[in-house]
């Protein structure tokens, strides 16, 4: 065998789960629940590090292991924090744990949005449905350095009043006057609904103080958002290369072995899940 | 490389000696295939077997193991009972498609258990004949220089020994007397003389010329749904190929306890499931596509990734396919030819 595989050195298996702390819990919708987690090790937590768009996979003993996007951002240290739909069976059993139940989690994996690209840059971040998971992170992170960004524009869509995630967090951003938040909702069951109606793309038509060529826009939502999403930002004149996604596959190792996740030689566990437009135009089967 | 010469006549003498270096294994025949097994017995060790129906990927990455026991403190290692093992009568082509599992394996994220077992499995490569099924010379893959840590060459009634690593001289000085390190001029104009005779065995007719323009400009065609068609969705192409190395990760309970063991199995991208996730979306639901993504990973993307394509061209997926997909017939349909599928 290639002597370089001999080397003596005990690596760190990337397969094991570290166990973290669910430090609080809550419904964000009927289905969707919020989790903020913390590492046991104390070291762990204290040096817990990664990229706005990264994902991590977390296990159920016994049960097992699927990928989530990290919801939080890197700015506020210390703790982790997912929403989870209540789906299949690993996110079934997660949905019995309570607060101060250990899971194991292990990562933070993929590349995650480019933030040094993104600085100085205007940005338009557009979510439909669980989308808001990863993109939560982004513009967290994008609010707590607002300094390093140009205008932010937040658009997202819900299906009705009751499905949208972390509503009370979005309404608060429309006050602020550093961000502009455009909440919508396809069809308004309640009769309450304060916010607008319609598709997320009617939102577009006010976005008027970008500069295209200096905009990076960043698309996460159920794959049928994607295409239609996609035209209103061309519309826009933003570059394609400037169009930012995060794309969802089935994943068993997050580093690029089980081959669950590949489209052609691209891993979306490794060389994703951030692809920009460019790259998906040139890749047919990373979205349909 | 250290370079030496084995009378063909001591080679049972010879693997007796390196006993020490693990258990052996190696082809044995298994009605009318060949299988890698344990020996017990050194008159079974036939130099000359044909390819085995599995490749060497089985001693790396078995097709069920445990990743982890676990019980409510949370997940402990198991790099499981990992033997030395010295495996004998591996060809350039299989020991060529260890060195992709490598690739794969053992560089970014090296995978722990692949590598402990590597370490402890000493590959003996033994050189071969190609069969109507072999198109290796096409692949690049009739020959090897890296990856085993001996390799026996045709020389008449020696075998010509290449040391390949540190493991391998180790062997090679444990039956030093065995071993000639005077290789004459005549000795060498007869492995020459062989192999230009192994050049002309190759019998198959297969055409990989510009396999990866082909792809780009096929990616969308009717062709695919043809081949879908008649694909069985079996998985068996995967399971004998040596590159193949997707793996499927579950969790097995222990009866009434909060203990049990995180299993790593041998997985195919040929199956329905294989890209499902949770909500029920399919990226791959039909089979077509699916046969599209094992083609194109195997003969397009890997070679856009790593400058060559991951077939080693050893035929397994010739010999196993029950209805004749195969690289070579998929070629075939992707250069336009008529193609009969079973």
């Amino acid at each position: 065998m290639n002597e370089g595989l001999c080397a003596d050195i005990k690596l760190a298996n990337d397969f094991q789960p570290d166990m973290m702390r669910i430090v609080r819990k809550y419904n964000l919708t009927d289905d969707v629940r919020f989790f903020q987690v913390r590492p046991m090790e104390e070291q762990k937590a204290l040096t817990l590090c990664y990229n706005p768009g990264q994902f991590m996979m977390v296990s159920r003993l016994g049960v097992g292991e699927a990928p989530f996007s990290i919801s939080s951002t890197p700015s506020r240290p210390g703790l982790l924090e997912f929403c989870i739909r209540e789906v299949g069976q690993v996110t079934q059993s997660i949905f019995r744990l309570n607060e101060n139940d250990s899971i194991g989690v292990r990562g933070p994996y993929g590349n995650g949005f480019p933030m040094e690209r993104l600085k100085g840059r205007d940005l338009v971040i557009t979510m439909g449905g669980l989308g808001a998971a990863p993109l939560r992170s982004l513009i967290l992170y994008a609010l707590d350095n607002r300094d390093d960004f140009g205008e932010i524009y937040l658009l997202h869509g819900a299906k009705k009043p009751g499905e949208m995630l972390f509503k009370t967090e979005f309404f608060d951003m429309i006050e602020r006057k550093d961000v502009n938040t455009m909440l919508t909702v396809d069809a308004d069951d309640t009769g309450k609904w304060p916010a607008k109606v319609g598709l997320v793309t009617t939102l577009f038509k006010d976005i008027k103080q970008i500069d295209p060529a200096n905009t990076f826009a960043a698309i996460c939502g159920p794959p049928v958002m994607y295409k239609f999403v996609i035209q209103e930002l061309l519309k826009l004149k933003i570059p394609k290369n400037q169009i930012l996604l995060s794309l969802e596959r089935r994943m068993k190792c997050g580093i690029g072995k089980c081959g669950h996740c590949v489209v052609k030689h691209i891993y979306t566990c490794m060389d994703g899940p951030v692809f920009s437009y460019w790259d998906v135009i040139n890749m047919k089967e990373l979205i349909y | 490389m250290r370079v030496l010469k084995l009378r063909k006549k001591d080679l049972k003498k010879m693997l007796e000696k390196i006993s020490s270096f693990g258990e052996l294994w190696a082809p044995v025949k298994k009605g009318d295939k060949f299988a890698f097994q344990k020996i017990d017995n050194l008159n079974d060790v036939d130099p000359n077997a044909g390819r085995t129906i599995l490749p060497l990927k089985k001693f790396m990455v078995p097709p069920r193991f445990s990743m982890f026991r676990y019980d409510k403190d949370g997940y402990h290692e198991q790099l499981g009972e990992v033997t030395d093992r010295v495996v004998f009568g591996a060809h350039a082509c299989d020991i060529n498609g260890l060195l992709i599992l490598d690739k794969v394996f053992a560089e970014e994220f090296s995978d722990p258990y692949y590598i402990e077992r590597r370490k402890r499995t000493a590959i003996i490569g033994v050189s071969c004949v190609p069969d109507e099924f072999c198109f290796c010379k096409e692949t690049n893959t009739d020959t090897v220089d890296e990856g085993y840590d001996l390799f026996f060459s045709e020389l008449g009634d020696d075998f010509l020994v290449w040391v390949g690593s540190s493991k391998g001289d180790d062997m090679v000085r444990a039956a030093e007397e065995l071993f000639d390190e005077n290789i004459s001029v005549k000795d060498i104009q007869k492995f020459i003389e062989w192999k230009k005779w192994r050049e002309t065995q190759f019998k198959m007719d297969i055409d990989l010329t510009a396999m990866p323009d082909i792809f780009e400009l096929k990616i969308d065609d009717k062709v695919w749904e043809k081949i879908g068609e008649k694909c069985l969705a079996c998985g068996s192409c995967s399971m004998v190929c040596p590159t193949c190395n997707c793996f499927n990760v579950t969790d097995t309970v222990a009866l009434g306890k909060m203990e049990g063991t995180r299993d790593r199995c041998w997985d195919a991208c040929t199956l329905h499931e294989y890209s499902l996730v949770a909500g029920g979306h399919n990226f791959r639901g039909s089979r077509a596509d699916r046969m599209k993504l094992w083609y194109t990973h195997k003969l397009q993307a890997f070679i856009g990734e790593f400058g060559k394509p991951s077939c080693v061209g050893c035929g397994r997926c010739i010999t196993t396919c029950p209805v004749d997909i195969n690289v070579k017939t998929v070629a075939k349909t992707l250069r336009g030819e008529e193609v009969y599928f079973k």
